[in-house]
């Protein structure tokens, strides 16, 4: 039987964490991927380099998940095929100690949420810093749905990575159970 | 050698600062896919300008900018027609409707207005024609092109920011489901209404802002004043291919999927 794939997408702002959140629980050293976007002829001069975080867990001979990080969003459109095919669902990373940066991941959520109506969960990265915001903070900047689920985290850190995902694998197991009692409804 | 490029290489702002140090004369020419724009500058000063999106209505911008009524408009409609814009002002001034300087400062407005528009365009092909004059039945104005690269590069950022916050226009609108709000007191502008109007998830933003004649900017404004006040959301357009769809999964039944993410949690726990 073929070994089945599933992703997770790990995205956010720059300098979010996202990197360190994928390289704390991967079986292989994250692999970043450069590609050159050749545009009109006359600028052959200018490349743009999409980097992707890529990052593996097996579980057995049949399933093996990937951890996918994403750049910006300013060139999130060239990847998005790759990223949505087989995408379970995504996490929002964001560094709670710059407020700056709240505006930035908020559009990033919704992009991705229009885009992907998959679960999603926000990790607030950082959380060791002395100067990191609440948590509930974070939530209210955001304007995230009370129903949102946002951990505290630090990229850092096993356990922290582990519980984030494990998080946002309950709300896809919650979100079948939904859909299953909506369909018994029916 | 002529003035020629894309504003993709070539910023607006750098063009028209190269114009205003020059004390050029003559005619820019901007286009882009449908929209061409043509800016009389005399002496590096801004005097005419107009789009082939839009006819510029000297009546309709005085009534725009309330020196004369919307019945005498009608009224004036029959009586200047025919009459090109010269002759209409030298009526208009003449018969006490307005003064000279009225008329001017309102044309150097909707010029600046509609000009300041061309800020926004990430790209459009441009040339310059050296000498060309302004149509003779126009009247010209003398802007100085300083507050208007100032005021442009404001509506720039601004623009940038918008664009951070709608990155696509290809999205669609839906009304959130929030009880309490009732759409009917919230204070909107006729802009607003217009393309509240329209929110439908069957229709992309962009189809909204042409169907209201709103520009990039504009429409951006707008829809970001709705988010803000929590009355719309942003989702995907019905119609459009869902790139998340059950096929992306490599198993389609719910009882394998569900077993599929216990084994993950399992092992997750494990790590
Ligand atoms: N203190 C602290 N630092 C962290 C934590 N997570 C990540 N960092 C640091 O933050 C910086 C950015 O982390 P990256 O993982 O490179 O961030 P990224 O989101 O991948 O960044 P880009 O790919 O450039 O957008 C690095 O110096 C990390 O070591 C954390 O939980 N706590
Ligand atoms: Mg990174």
């Amino acid at each position: 039987m073929q070994t089945q794939t599933v992703k997770i997408v790990v995205t956010g702002p720059f300098n979010a964490g996202k990197t360190e959140f994928i390289r704390s629980v991967s079986e292989i050293d994250v692999v970043s991927t450069e590609r050159k976007i050749s545009t009109a002829p006359e600028k052959v001069k200018e490349t743009t380099t999409v980097a992707m975080d890529f990052g593996r867990i097996t579980v057995d001979n049949d399933l093996v998940l990937f951890l996918f990080g994403t750049p910006g969003q300013k060139r999130f459109d060239f990847m998005w095929e790759i990223l949505s095919e087989g995408m379970l669902g995504f996490i929002v990373m964001v560094d709670s100690s710059r407020p700056e940066t709240f505006r930035e991941a908020r559009s990033i959520l919704e992009t991705f949420h229009a885009y992907a109506p998959t679960p999603y969960l926000v990790a607030a990265n950082k959380q060791d810093l002395y100067d990191a915001w609440d948590v509930e903070d974070i939530r209210l900047a955001l304007r995230l749905d009370p129903n949102v689920k946002i951990l505290s985290c630090e990229a850092r850190k096993k356990d922290s990575v582990k519980q984030v995902l494990l998080e946002l694998l309950y709300s896809i197991l919650e979100e079948m159970d939904r859909n299953e009692s909506k369909q018994e409804e029916i | 050698m002529t003035l020629k490029g894309n504003l993709r290489d070539f910023s607006f702002t750098q063009l028209l600062n190269l114009i205003n140090l020059a004390n050029k004369s003559g005619a820019l020419y901007v286009e882009r896919p449908g929209v061409t724009t043509r800016t009389i500058f005399q002496n590096g000063k801004l005097a005419y300008f107009e789009s082939s999106d839009e006819k510029l209505s000297f009546l309709k911008s005085l009534t725009d900018h309330q020196l004369i009524t919307a019945s005498q408009h009608r009224l004036l409609r029959e009586r200047l027609s025919g009459m090109n814009d010269h002759e209409a002002g030298i009526y208009l001034v003449n018969a006490g409707y307005t003064t000279l300087d009225g008329v001017l400062s309102i044309l150097e407005k909707e010029y600046a207005d509609k000009f300041r528009h061309l800020f926004s365009w990430p790209d459009g092909l441009f040339r310059f024609e050296t000498g060309e004059l302004p149509p003779d039945d126009r009247i010209v104005v003398h802007l100085n092109l300083e507050n208007l690269i100032v005021e442009g590069a404001r509506e720039m950022k601004e623009f940038e920011e918008l664009k951070a916050e709608i990155p696509s226009l290809d999205m669609a609108l839906k009304f959130t489901e929030r009880p309490g709000t009732d759409i009917r007191n919230v204070n909107l502008n006729s802009t607003e209404w217009r393309v509240i109007s329209y929110v439908n998830p069957k229709n992309t933003i962009q189809q909204i802002a042409a169907t209201t004649s709103l520009d990039e900017i504009e429409i951006r404004r707008v829809v970001y004043t709705l988010l803000q006040a929590g009355l719309v959301e942003i989702i995907r357009p019905d119609g459009l291919p869902v790139a998340l769809s059950s096929e992306s999964l490599p198993v389609k039944n719910p009882k394998e999927h569900k077993s599929l993410i216990k084994r993950l949690i399992n092992r997750i726990r494990s790590i």
